[in-house]
Order: structure tokens, then C-alpha cells, then sequence
């Protein structure tokens, strides 16, 4: 750690894993309820889990994004924080925030905690991932102005890099797309266009940006690569993933009473939004291969290329599956897309997020550049563990998917949604399954903060090894 | 991305970056679907689409095809005259170009205003659709264009450039070339064809 102020993105990165396991808790609730449907009715109904399930998501990502943005543009910009104390202040704010609004959606019926909130002041609540209250989200908002400000201020007086700056821009993207989130119209077709605004323009347009320059940072930190090289990189994936990601946003366009021409548009640039995802796997083997070192950090690296592939095969390819129009005619809003979510959401934002701590919280924690031997292969396992598994889900979602899009929708007797749901239980079960191998990754990776701590540090390699 | 740096410029293929002949396989890629996409619905369409076709100003287009290949003449002979390290005669034929890029934005846009006058809209029916989006995706490349060039220009008047370092010429040369390319498709696909 080069700067003090770096610090802060401890807190940030704590906060996230702990969020990430609640998370994973309520996704195990959830995934059970769907074989056995009263599980825990009524105290904590299917609706309540699924809500805090995707919320948690979204909170703990951004607590990851942050913490990444205060650990490494300090480090980019060659100077302390703008506001340490700012950035503290910030996180309980959020935290609080957060902890108070998930306490609502558990304990209070929703419409109740709309009440409570004053929604008909301002109404935003009611909408799958805007879910939380109006007030809540006034406090997103502040955060994020106060964590722009603090972040921009860094990068405005410091050095100014590619990793930075394009690392700025998705982060006051994410910003100015979230006020969306306040614009609600009476029209529903006008409320999902704009609602896409915030949900798609988030992960499959500035998120992506984030993506990169934590990739990229990740990568000039640990391959000793040169900076020019991995930034001419970055600036090609981030201009393909506007190029496809803004009109891709046509493929929720197909059936919300949009003009038709969406057809065309979402399934020409959506069909492309692979393109970007590939290239950064690319990307992400070539800098590795040319590696001018071997960093002691290795489950950094491993995390690193496993987000490549793996943002490449859930937000690119399982993307793909169901993005044309005439495709999508059939399995929209099915399992597939249940599958897709959960690959892509992992493998792109969860394990990004991942990378970073993996290669920062050492350093913040105490060690020169990596941990011990011991709690890197504990760290490793729980890759291993998370990542197969979550295959698994995917696999087994998108087996459900197909079967549910046959039998309910494209055989010559359709039948209904709820007699389908008991044919493809078997499936459900096997991904409840999977969720469980999930969790017991989950529980190492926790547990690699703590076995070996004392032991020494990683040391020196011998002979380069041709893999990470 | 990075090569042999003692290689000189000339000699190297592909031209320019690496990185840009990536971005353009990406754009080409992006046309190429929608080329495609547009011969299947014509396929399904054809007395649809040469009705409304017929309505299109080919001698609009026709003169834009000439200002494009005009300006890539001029991008040419930029390259030229860096490689032999002229700094000013280039800095002329990147502006010269830039110029006939914006003959292009300008007659461009009267045919937009004529369409869009008539109350021809992306929603119209499916040949105007084709020929709005695919035009106009192709309008917001020529303009990219054109920003490229521009900064060319002043960076090649501000010295940045010479005859052993001008990668960035050779690249933005080599996307502007795509950009032109791209419209000599086309042009004969959506105005002449039928």
C-alpha cells in the first residue's frame, strides 16, 4: 500500500463480503422456495427473499466498486484520498442506510414501508431492483456525489491515467443513470423503457467501464506488463461496449409496446455485446502470458483471468442465447434468462469485485504484496468451489429454461406455469444443490482471511511457471 | 499491439495500431449484420423496398460517394507526405479531408431534412428503417471520423508528428479508409440496387 488513505477501502471491501454472504443466504431461501413454496411463509415470503436476494447484490457490488475506486486511484493519481474522513463518513451513511432498508423490507409489509417512507411524496418504489424507498434512494444519491466529489477532486490534482479516468467515467455514469431511478411516468411502456435505463445501462454499459479498469489496474499491478500497452486495450473494449451496450438496450425493447424497428436495432448491437467481453479475455491471457513477473499474489491473478472467462461465457455467451428477438419471442422472462442473471452477475461484477480485494486486501492488511502460502490455496479452492458451481447453477437454470420454454410455451399443448414449474423441479433441486457447494466456497473464502495469517508470506518462486 | 519498435513505420503491416484494425473488424462486423439483415427483410419486401427506394436522391448520393472518396484521396496523401516527413503538406490534406467529410455531413443532412419534412420516421415502414438507421449509423461514424482527423491535423501542426513517428496517423488514416469503405457498400446496396 502506497498511501495511507488507501485504507479505507477496507472498510468498503468488509462491508461488501459480508453483504455478499447475506446474499448467498437469501438466494438459498429463495432457491428452496421454489420446490417447497411455504418455506418460511409467511415470515419471510418468496417476493421478500427474492427482493433482498438482488438487492443485496446491488448494494454489495457497490460497496466493492467503491472500495476499488478509493484503493486504486489514490494509487493511479500518486497522492492521498481528497477526504479520508469524507470516505469514512460515506461508508456509514451507506452501510446504515442499507442495513435499515433490508430491516424494512423483512419486517415491514412492502406497501407498509411505502407508507412509512412517504412514497406517494415521490414515488419510485414498486419496481424489480429500484425496490428500496425514496428516502433510501436520496441517500444512494448523496453518496454518491459525496464519493464522486471525493474521487474526482483525487484524480482532478493527482496523475492523470487511462485506469483512472475511464474508471471515473463509469462511476458518474452509474450516478447519472441512477436518477432514472426517480423518474417514474404513469405510462408503464415509458416506465420500463426508462427503468432499462438504470438496469441496462448499468451492467451492460458503465458498469463494464468499471469493470475494465479494475481489470486493467489489476493486471499492470500484478504482470508488470507496460501501462501503454494494457491502456490501448482498455480504450478499444470500452469503445465496443458503448457501441454495442447503448442500442443493445433495444433487446428489452421487444415486448413493452416499443416501436418495431427495436427488433432490429436490439438484436443487431446486442448480438455484438459479446465482442467487448471477448476481447478482455483476450486481453486478460495475453498480459498474463507476457508477464514480466511472477507476482507473489497468485489467487489475484487466477481471479483475474476467471472474471475474463467468466464475464465472457455469462454476460457474453449466455447473453447471446436469448438476445435476438425471435428468440427471445420464446424464452423472455423464463429460466434462461434466471440463468444468464446469475453467470453474468457473477462472473463479471461479483468476481471483479473479488479480484480487487484478493489483490489489495493483503497489502491493506498488513503483507508486503501477498499472503501466506496456506490462505492462498484456501482462497484458491473456494475460486474453484464458487466458480464450478455457479456453472452448475447456470447449467442447471438453463436446462430448466429450455424445458420450460418447450413445454409452456412452443409445444403443440402448451401447458400451464405452474404445472411446468413441478415438471422442471428436478432441476430446481439440483441448482439448490449447487447453491449449497456455493455457500461452502463462500464460507472459505472467508476463512482464507484467517488460516495462515501468521504464517509468512508467499516467498519467491524458483522457475516461472507457465500458468498463474 | 507493441511490436519490433526499430521496425520503421512504412514497413509495417497491417498500418497504425494493432488495436484500431481490431476496432475495425468490430465496426465491420456491426455493418456486416446489418447488411445482412437488410438483404433478408428486402428479400421478404422486394416491391416495398424498390417502391421507396425509388423516392431516395441517388444524385445526392452519388456526389457524398465522391466527397467520401475525395477526402480519402487527401488522407492518402497525408500519409504520403508524413512518411517523407512534409509536417505542413500533411497538416493540409488531413484539413482538406476533414473539409470534404463535412460536404458530406452537410448533404447528408439536407436529405435527412427532406425525409423527416415529408414525416418519414424509423416507424414508417420497413425500408425507411433500414435506410435511417443504417445511413444514420453510418452518419455518427463519419462525424467520429472527422473528430479523428481534426485532432490529427492540429497534433501533426503542433509538431507531434514525423516521418519516423506517425502511428497515429497511419491508424486514424486506416479508420477513416473503414468509414469509407463502408459507405461504398453502402451506397450501391441502399440507393441503386433494386
Amino acid at each position: 500500500m502506497q498511501y495511507q488513505s488507501q485504507a479505507v477501502a477496507k472498510l468498503y471491501f468488509t462491508a461488501a463480503i459480508g453483504l455478499f454472504a447475506g446474499q448467498i443466504l437469501f438466494g438459498l431461501i429463495l432457491g428452496l422456495q421454489y420446490v417447497v413454496g411455504d418455506f418460511l411463509f409467511p415470515e419471510i415470503p418468496f417476493n421478500v427473499a427474492r427482493m433482498v436476494h438482488t438487492n443485496l447484490l446491488i448494494v454489495w457490488i457497490l460497496f466493492g466498486f467503491m472500495g476499488a475506486a478509493y484503493y486504486l486511484v489514490p494509487e493511479e493519481a500518486e497522492r492521498e484520498l481528497h477526504s479520508p474522513g469524507l470516505a469514512v463518513l460515506m461508508f456509514w451513511v451507506f452501510l446504515v442506510a442499507g442495513a435499515l432498508t433490508i430491516l424494512g423490507y423483512l419486517l415491514v409489509p412492502y406497501s407498509g414501508l411505502a407508507k412509512m417512507t412517504g412514497n406517494d411524496l415521490l414515488p419510485t418504489m414498486g419496481r424489480e431492483f429500484l425496490e428500496q424507498p425514496t428516502i433510501t434512494k436520496i441517500g444512494i444519491v448523496i453518496v454518491a456525489l459525496a464519493f464522486l466529489y471525493n474521487i474526482g477532486m483525487t484524480i482532478l490534482s493527482g496523475r492523470k491515467t487511462v485506469v483512472n479516468l475511464v474508471l471515473l467515467i463509469g462511476l458518474a455514469g452509474l450516478a447519472v443513470l441512477f436518477l432514472f431511478a426517480f423518474y417514474n411516468p404513469d405510462n408503464l411502456v415509458e416506465d420500463k423503457l426508462y427503468w432499462w435505463w438504470v438496469v441496462h445501462l448499468w451492467v451492460e454499459g458503465v458498469w463494464e467501464l468499471i469493470l475494465g479498469s479494475i481489470l486493467a489496474f489489476v493486471l499492470i499491478k500484478t504482470t508488470g506488463v507496460d501501462r501503454e500497452v494494457i491502456e490501448k486495450w482498455l480504450y478499444v473494449i470500452i469503445a465496443m461496449t458503448l457501441i454495442t451496450g447503448i442500442i443493445g438496450t433495444g433487446h428489452h425493447y421487444y415486448w413493452i409496446g416499443t416501436p418495431e424497428y427495436w427488433q432490429w436495432w436490439g438484436s443487431v448491437f446486442s448480438a455484438l455485446e459479446p465482442i467487448p467481453f471477448f476481447m478482455m479475455t483476450v486481453f486478460a491471457f495475453n498480459m498474463v502470458n507476457r508477464r514480466r513477473r511472477n507476482h507473489l499474489n497468485k489467487v489475484a491473478v487466477l481471479w483475474a483471468l476467471g472474471t475474463a472467462v467468466m464475464a465472457f461465457l455469462g454476460a457474453g455467451v449466455w447473453g447471446f442465447l436469448h438476445t435476438l428477438s425471435p428468440v427471445n419471442y420464446y424464452t423472455h422472462g423464463s429460466q434462461i434468462t434466471a440463468a444468464h442473471g446469475h453467470m453474468a452477475f457473477y462472473g463479471a461484477y461479483a468476481m471483479i469485485v473479488l479480484t480487487i480485494i484478493s489483490y489489495a486486501m493483503p497489502m491493506m492488511r498488513g503483507r508486503k504484496a501477498a499472503n501466506s502460502n496456506r490462505s492462498q490455496v484456501l482462497e484458491m479452492w473456494s475460486f474453484w468451489l464458487m466458480t464450478v458451481s455457479m456453472v452448475f447453477i447456470t447449467l442447471f437454470l438453463t436446462g430448466a429454461g429450455i424445458l420450460q420454454v418447450y413445454l409452456q410455451r412452443y409445444s403443440d399443448t402448451p401447458l400451464p406455469f405452474m404445472v411446468v414449474q413441478e415438471k422442471i423441479a428436478l432441476f430446481y433441486w439440483m441448482r439448490e444443490v449447487a447453491g449449497v457447494v456455493f455457500l461452502a466456497g463462500l464460507v472459505l473464502y472467508i476463512a482464507s482471511f484467517f488460516v495462515g495469517s501468521k504464517d509468512p508470506e508467499a516467498a519467491v518462486e524458483q522457475a516461472a511457471s507457465p500458468t498463474a | 499491439m507493441t511490436r519490433g519498435g526499430s521496425l520503421p513505420e512504412t514497413s509495417r503491416y497491417p498500418p497504425g495500431d494493432l488495436a484500431v484494425w481490431i476496432f475495425i473488424l468490430a465496426e465491420l462486423a456491426v455493418f456486416a449484420i446489418f447488411f445482412a439483415a437488410y438483404a433478408f427483410t428486402r428479400m421478404q419486401h422486394v416491391a416495398l423496398f424498390d417502391q421507396y427506394q425509388a423516392t431516395l436522391d441517388r444524385n445526392a448520393a452519388l456526389f457524398n460517394t465522391l466527397a467520401l472518396v475525395t477526402a480519402s484521396y487527401f488522407v492518402v496523401r497525408a500519409v504520403t507526405a508524413i512518411r517523407e516527413g512534409r509536417t505542413a503538406s500533411a497538416r493540409n490534406r488531413l484539413w482538406a479531408a476533414v473539409g470534404m467529410g463535412g460536404l458530406f455531413l452537410l448533404v447528408k443532412g439536407m436529405e435527412y431534412a427532406h425525409h423527416l419534412g415529408e414525416g418519414i420516421r424509423l416507424s414508417t415502414n420497413a425500408f425507411y428503417m433500414f435506410y435511417l438507421s443504417l445511413t444514420f449509423f453510418h452518419f455518427m461514424h463519419v462525424i467520429l471520423g472527422i473528430l479523428v482527423l481534426m485532432v490529427l491535423a492540429m497534433r501533426t501542426a503542433a509538431g507531434h508528428y514525423s516521418a519516423q513517428s506517425h502511428t497515429d496517423i497511419e491508424s486514424g488514416a486506416s479508420y477513416w479508409h473503414m468509414v469509407d469503405l463502408v459507405w461504398l457498400i453502402l451506397f450501391p446496396l441502399v440507393y441503386v440496387m433494386h
